[in-house]
C-alpha cells in the first residue's frame, strides 16, 4: 500500500543545485553539539542524578528564595522602566528632529557593546555616596549603591537598548496615513495615540519588555559591583550560584542553575510567541 | 529568529523615508514634544552618557602619567595579551560556524530548520554564570572528565582553554545570526548561475557569495569580537583569577577595583570602553553599507 505513495506528503524536496549541503549541515550540527548542546546537557544530567528532596532543599532555601525575589523583582521593575523610557526614546528618535540624533541613535546600543564589568564599576562610582549622582541623592536620603535600588539601576542600564530597538522599526514602518485619518475624523492627539499608535506598538513593547527582563534575570557583571551582595538583602541569584561554586557545592549550584535555565527557556518561548504575534499584527495591518 | 541579542532591522522591507513631511494634524503640540524630548534626553544622559564619561574621568583622575602607568603595568599587559589571544581563537571558530550554518540554513530546505535556528540562539538566553558553570561541570575536579584530565595532566579549567571555551560558548550565535537573514534575503540565483557557467562550489562561494555577504560577515565579527573581549561572568567562573596568567581585561578590572585601586581599575576599564565606542562606530558604518547593498538588491530584483 505504502509503495504506491512514492513521495509522502510533506517530504517534498526541490532538487539541490548548490553543493555543500551535507558538509555545512554536518559541521553546523557537530559544532553545535560540541560547544552548546553537550555542555548545556551537563546541567540537566547532573540535576537528574540528585535526589528530589536534595534538589528541592537546594532551590528553596531562605537565602535562595530571597535571591529569586530580588532578581525577578528588580528585573521586572527595570524592564518596566525600560518600557516607559525606552518607548519615549524610540518615539523621539523616530518622530522628532534632534541635534546629533545619529550619534544618540548609535549610542543607544552602548549597553550591548560596553563590557558589563565596566558598566558595573562606572555605575557604582556614580551612585556611591560621594559619586557624581549619589552625592545629590544622599542629601535627600536616598541610597542607591550597595542596596537593592542599585540592582535596579544596573539592570535598567543593561536592558535599555532592547525596548528602543524593538519599538523603533515598528514606529518607522507605522503608516502616518492612519493617524491622519484618525485626526481628520475628529480624534484628538490622545485618542489617536491610544486608539491607533499604541495598539500598533504594543506587541513590540511587550517583546522589548520580555527581552529586557530575560537579559536582566541572568545578568551578573554589572550588578555585583553596585549591589553590595549582602545575603538575604542584595544578593542576586547568579551571584549565589557563583558563591555555591566557590564553596565547591557543585550540586547546589547546578540545582539553582537548573531553575534559572527553566526560566530562561520559558522566556525564550514567550519571546518567540510575542514576535510571531507582532509579525502577524504587522501583516494584518499592511493588508 | 528570536532576538535575545541586539539586532536591528538591517534590511527593512520598505525603504525608509529619510525626511518625512509630517502633516500638522498628527504633530503633537509643542509642549508635548518638548516634554517627551526632555524625558528621553534626561533618561539617556543619566543612564548612558554620564556613566560613559565617568569611566574616562575616573581613569584620568590621577593624571595622564598614572593612567599610562596603570595600563603598562605587568599584570595589565598580561591581561591584554590573554584577551587578544582569546578573541583571536574564538572569533574565527564562530566565524567558520556562522558561515557553515548560514549556508545550509539559507540555501537549502530541510526538516527541523526552525529548531536548529532556536538552538543556535540558545547561548544568548543562558546567564553568563551558567555558561561558565557548564564547563566547571564538565572539566572541574568533580566534573565528568575531571579525573581523566588529572590523570593525563591536562588543565582546562582555571587555565586558558577553559577561558577560550567559555568565550566561544557565549559568542557562539553572533556571526550566524547576522548572516542567516542576510543570505536568506539574497536567495541563491547568483550562485546557481555561477555553477551553471561551470564554476566549482568553492569558487562560487569565494567569488559570488562572499562578496555579497562581506558587510554582514564583518558586522557579525565585530559584535562577536566585542563580546569575546568584554565577557565577564562566564570567564570569571572558569578563570580561577590567577594574576598574570588567567585574567582577561574585565577580570583585571574587577581585581583592581576590589583592591581599591580605583584609578587603575578605571584606566584598564577605559580600554574596554574605547573598544565599545569603536565597535559602535564600525557597527553604525556597516549598517549604512548594508542598507545600501540591500537597496541595490531590491533594485536588481524589480
Amino acid at each position: 500500500m505504502s509503495a504506491i505513495v512514492a513521495i509522502p506528503a510533506g517530504n517534498y524536496r526541490p532538487t539541490r543545485v548548490l553543493p555543500g549541503f551535507h558538509l555545512s549541515l554536518g559541521f553546523t550540527l557537530f559544532y553545535l553539539c560540541l560547544i552548546v548542546l553537550i555542555p548545556l546537557s551537563a546541567v540537566f544530567i547532573n540535576t537528574f542524578t540528585m535526589n528530589w528532596d536534595g534538589f528541592v532543599a537546594a532551590v528553596t532555601s531562605d537565602r535562595v528564595l530571597a535571591s529569586y525575589k530580588l532578581t525577578f523583582g528588580a528585573s521586572l521593575l527595570a524592564a518596566a522602566l525600560n518600557v516607559l523610557f525606552g518607548g519615549v526614546v524610540a518615539w523621539g528618535l523616530v518622530r522628532y528632529e534632534l541635534p546629533g540624533k545619529k550619534i544618540i541613535d548609535a549610542l543607544v546600543d552602548l549597553p550591548f557593546a560596553l563590557p558589563t564589568a565596566v558598566a558595573g564599576i562606572a555605575l557604582t562610582a556614580l551612585y556611591s555616596a560621594n559619586g557624581w549622582i549619589g552625592q545629590y541623592l544622599a542629601t535627600v536620603g536616598i541610597k542607591v549603591a550597595f542596596t537593592p535600588l542599585g540592582v535596579i539601576v544596573a539592570l535598567t542600564f543593561i536592558g535599555l537598548p532592547f525596548v528602543v530597538r524593538t519599538v523603533q522599526p515598528v514606529l518607522e514602518d507605522a503608516e502616518r496615513e492612519l493617524e491622519e485619518a484618525a485626526a481628520s475624523l475628529g480624534a484628538n492627539h490622545w485618542q489617536t495615540f491610544s486608539k491607533v499608535i499604541f495598539p500598533t506598538v504594543l506587541p513590540a513593547l511587550l517583546t522589548g519588555f520580555a527581552l529586557a527582563f530575560a537579559r536582566a534575570t541572568g545578568e551578573y557583571g554589572s550588578v555585583i559591583f553596585i549591589a553590595g551582595n549582602m545575603p538575604m538583602v542584595s544578593e542576586i541569584t547568579p551571584l549565589f550560584i557563583v558563591t555555591k561554586l566557590e564553596q565547591y557545592d557543585y550540586a547546589g549550584a547546578t540545582a539553582i542553575a537548573m531553575v534559572m535555565l527553566l526560566v530562561s527557556f520559558t522566556m525564550l518561548l514567550t519571546i518567540n510567541l510575542l514576535q510571531a504575534w507582532s509579525r502577524k499584527r504587522g501583516q494584518v495591518e499592511k493588508v | 529568529m528570536s532576538a535575545i541579542a541586539p539586532s536591528r532591522a538591517l534590511w527593512p522591507a520598505t525603504a525608509q523615508p529619510t525626511a518625512s513631511i509630517v502633516p500638522a494634524a498628527t504633530l503633537e503640540p509643542v509642549w508635548v514634544r518638548t516634554l517627551l524630548i526632555g524625558i528621553a534626553l534626561a533618561f539617556l544622559t543619566l543612564f548612558l552618557f554620564v556613566p560613559l564619561m565617568s569611566v574616562f574621568a575616573e581613569a584620568l583622575k590621577k593624571g595622564w602619567d598614572a593612567y599610562v602607568a596603570a595600563i603598562l603595568e605587568e599584570d595589565a599587559i598580561a591581561a591584554i595579551k590573554l584577551t587578544l589571544l582569546t578573541a583571536a581563537i574564538s572569533v574565527p571558530l564562530n566565524l567558520a560556524f556562522g558561515v557553515a550554518a548560514s549556508w545550509c540554513i539559507a540555501k537549502f530546505d530541510f526538516r527541523g530548520k526552525s529548531i536548529l535556528l532556536t538552538l543556535i540562539d540558545l547561548p544568548f538566553s543562558v546567564s553568563p554564570v551558567i555558561s561558565g558553570l557548564i564547563f566547571v561541570l564538565l572539566f572541574g575536579a568533580q566534573g565528568w572528565f575531571g579525573e581523566w584530565l588529572q590523570e593525563h595532566n591536562i588543565k582546562i579549567l582555571f587555565a586558558v582553554p577553559g577561558i577560550v571555551l567559555a568565550t566561544v560558548f557565549v559568542t557562539f550565535p553572533f556571526v550566524a545570526r547576522e548572516l542567516i537573514p542576510l543570505m536568506q534575503s539574497q536567495g541563491s540565483e547568483e550562485e546557481e548561475a555561477a555553477l551553471v557557467l561551470g564554476a566549482s562550489g568553492w569558487k562560487t562561494f569565494w567569488h559570488v557569495t562572499l562578496p555579497n555577504i562581506k558587510w554582514g560577515l564583518l558586522y557579525g565579527v565585530i559584535l562577536c569580537n566585542a563580546r569575546a573581549m568584554g565577557e565577564f561572568g562566564a570567564v570569571s567562573v572558569v578563570s580561577g583569577h590567577i594574576r598574570g596568567q588567567t585574567n582577561t581585561i574585565p577580570l583585571q578590572v574587577e581585581i583592581l577595583y576590589n583592591e581599591y585601586q580605583f584609578s587603575a581599575a578605571f584606566a584598564v576599564a577605559s580600554l574596554l570602553a574605547l573598544l565599545a565606542l569603536v565597535t559602535l562606530a564600525l557597527k553604525t558604518f556597516i549598517e549604512w553599507r548594508l542598507r545600501d547593498t540591500h537597496a541595490q538588491f531590491q533594485e536588481q530584483e524589480s
